[in-house]
């Protein structure tokens, strides 16, 4: 009963939040209320027994991406930003068709049968730490997609460098 | 407590392994060479050298999560040669667009090295992973022309658009994983199977969350809105790569996911791109004959031919999907031909996008004109070209799995779809030339439009090889 609740709290304040961020006319309003956000996700990650993920993602979501969103927001011209447009046109088609969306994935759930748990149960994780069975896993088992990142993340630091770099003279 | 003790079995992965390691070489050499020519000859180099590596491989790897088989070396063949054609018509045009940086060709490696991971994912995880880094390439190589609003706004709205397609693709993997327990695609199909799990409605939204995401990056209707002004903005030589290899890669894990995971489920998801097939061929054939603008029309064009190509994949079995990578294999030569024509009328102070462009371009430039016309019939699907083969195997296909409505309504709209092909033959062909157009022409690009046309014409008149290739690689799928 308290762990649904806990859920029903986090799950929530998610949405609003998430709503909130996308709605707010002032972009650092919109960034504190996202730091809020991804307070609430860790905790999220917490309750599910993943204390690593949750640190993860207050540390370098949190931490270093948010700040870095931050500067970016504060080189903008924030009186500009303001009375600028935030929607297209037909955005209200748009809700409608989440709603719709969202009407689906609740009756098509409402069938859901959760599948066979696998070898790292609760207990298991508890008693052999999280950091370690995370860490064990992801270099035996899933090295190949691992390796696979650090390809992904080498060329968003090459295309970071292409998109920032001085222009060619003729 | 588990460790790896002995280096794993990679000897299937050689070609990514080596497309890896030379990429990564090219991209530290590129700082030392000074005319970058020499990197885009070094990128065809290193195309040749994986496609050397291909032949050998074959089996799984990583406890099944590689999987190198004929399907996914033919798709690998068709991602090889699109980026050998895309590097020789862009040496020219980004010097002209002056962008000319080595890591454009960097990027173009980087990028289908995505694509050969998707068409060798065994498992969904490695498909998404795979599907970032194609798309993560293609995202900056958009953007390139920096100092252009609309490749700003080309590479944003991809970016915007591929990460709420990913999203999509997450939602349906974590609901497949919740259902089943893994991410395996062999083992989702053992499960559902297993089960009796298969028609779960969870089940069938999974799949529906796929098509969105699969259906975004092949860019089918209705999840088509960013093709033409993505198209329109990225510098043309990415334009005809993209229109190529990622669309095939796309196809390749459509095919894959929807056969080996959803194999059981086929009437259900054949009942859902059904439709799909049919307004993509509707969106794409209708809306193209209102465009001005070439590339906006190539890239309706590019809608239209993932719909003709979606056709192979609900007919199904072997036939159906051979004569769809066959398709594919033949799309890429004619439409990176058909975008090399589009990007020799692109010269210093003059950006030849326009349809009006082509007035009497057979009387100022004969050769191209008539390139551009064989690169235009084979598109209609008119004989004797390599356009027609591939349609002719496709509608073949439904008609024998019992489509043969399906195959009359996209024979219809290939009749809608010769207007505004043939539209630009008759602007080229009868109409008197307004202004002097200049070509920008090179070696490189010349070689380029050579292969591409020959390959058009031979396959046209002797389709006999390449379907043979494709039904041996779907054999063993």
């Amino acid at each position: 009963m308290m762990a649904e609740g806990i859920f029903i709290y986090l799950a929530a304040a998610i949405v609003i939040l998430s709503v909130l961020v996308i709605t707010r006319s002032n972009p650092v309003h919109s960034m504190i209320t996202m730091l809020v956000l991804f307070f609430h996700i860790a905790a999220l990650y917490v309750t599910l027994n993943a204390e690593f993920l949750a640190a993860i993602q207050v540390i370098v979501y949190a931490g270093a991406i948010l700040v870095l969103f931050l500067f970016v927001v504060l080189l903008l011209n924030l009186k500009e930003e303001m009375v600028a447009r935030r929607y297209i046109g037909p955005w209200p088609l748009g809700v409608l068709a989440a709603l719709g969306l969202l009407v689906v994935i609740v009756l098509s759930l409402k069938s859901f049968i959760p599948g066979p748990s696998g070898v790292f149960t609760t207990e298991v994780v508890r008693a052999e730490t999280n950091t370690k069975v995370l860490g064990q896993i992801l270099f035996t088992e899933y090295l190949y997609p691992f390796e696979v990142v650090s390809m992904i993340l080498l060329v968003a630091i090459i295309g970071a460098i292409v998109l920032a770099k001085k222009r060619l003279r003729n | 407590m588990k460790i790896l003790t002995e280096m794993p079995d990679v000897t299937a992965l050689m070609p990514e392994i080596v497309m890896t390691c030379l990429a990564l070489v090219l991209l530290m050499l590129d700082l030392f060479i000074r005319r970058k020519e020499i990197t885009a000859l070094l990128a065809i180099v290193i195309a040749a050298v994986v496609g050397f590596f291909l032949t050998g491989s074959s089996g799984t790897a990583f406890s099944g999560m590689f999987i190198s088989d004929g399907y996914s070396s033919f798709f690998k063949l068709i991602f090889l040669v699109s980026l050998v054609l895309s590097v020789l018509i862009s040496i020219r045009y980004i010097k002209i667009e002056s962008v000319n940086f080595g890591e454009y060709y960097s990027l173009m490696l980087f990028s289908t090295l995505g694509m050969m991971l998707m068409a060798s994912a065994g498992d969904i995880i490695v498909l998404y992973l795979g599907l970032e880094l194609m798309a993560l390439s293609l995202y900056v190589l958009a953007g390139f022309l920096r100092h252009d609003t609309k490749s700003n706004e080309a590479s944003l709205k991809y970016f915007l658009l591929g990460a709420f397609a990913s999203a999509f693709l997450l939602y349906g993997t974590s609901m497949i994983y919740g259902l089943t327990g893994t991410t395996n695609l062999k083992a989702i199909a053992h499960y559902l199977a297993a089960n009796g799990v298969a028609h779960n409605p969870a089940v069938m939204l999974s799949v529906i969350l796929f098509v969105v995401a699969f259906g975004f990056k092949i860019a089918a209707a209705p999840f088509h809105m960013w093709a033409p002004d993505v198209y329109e903005g990225a510098p043309t030589s990415v334009t005809a790569f993209m229109s190529v290899g990622p669309k095939a890669a796309g196809f390749a894990v459509f095919g894959r996911v929807f056969l080996t995971a959803f194999g059981g489920l086929q009437v259900d998801w054949a009942g859902i791109l059904i439709p799909l097939a049919i307004l993509t061929m509707a969106v794409g054939n209708i809306l193209a004959i209102s465009q001005t603008n070439i590339k906006r029309m190539l890239a309706y064009s590019s809608i239209a031919h993932a719909g003709y190509a979606l056709i192979g994949l609900i007919a199904g079995g072997g036939n159906g999907v051979a004569s769809m990578m066959n398709y594919l294999f033949i799309y890429a030569f004619m439409n990176i031909g058909a975008f090399g024509v589009v990007i020799m009328l692109r010269t210093e102070g003059f950006k030849g996008e326009e349809i009006t462009d082509y007035e009497g371009l057979a009387k100022s430039h004969p050769l191209a004109a008539a390139l551009m016309l064989v690169f235009m019939f084979s598109l209609t699907g008119i004989p004797p070209t390599a356009g027609f083969v591939g349609k002719f195997y496709l509608f073949m296909a439904a008609v024998a799995e019992g489509y043969t409505w399906l195959a009359l309504v996209a024979v219809i709209f290939s009749a809608i779809s010769a207007y505004f092909y043939l539209r630009i033959v008759m602007y080229m062909y009868m109409k008197e030339p307004k202004a002097e157009v200049a070509l920008s022409t090179s070696a490189p690009h010349g070689i380029a439009l050579a292969v591409a046309t020959c390959a058009v014409l031979l396959i046209g008149v002797l389709p006999s090889g390449i379907i043979e290739l494709a039904r041996a690689a779907v054999a063993g799928f």
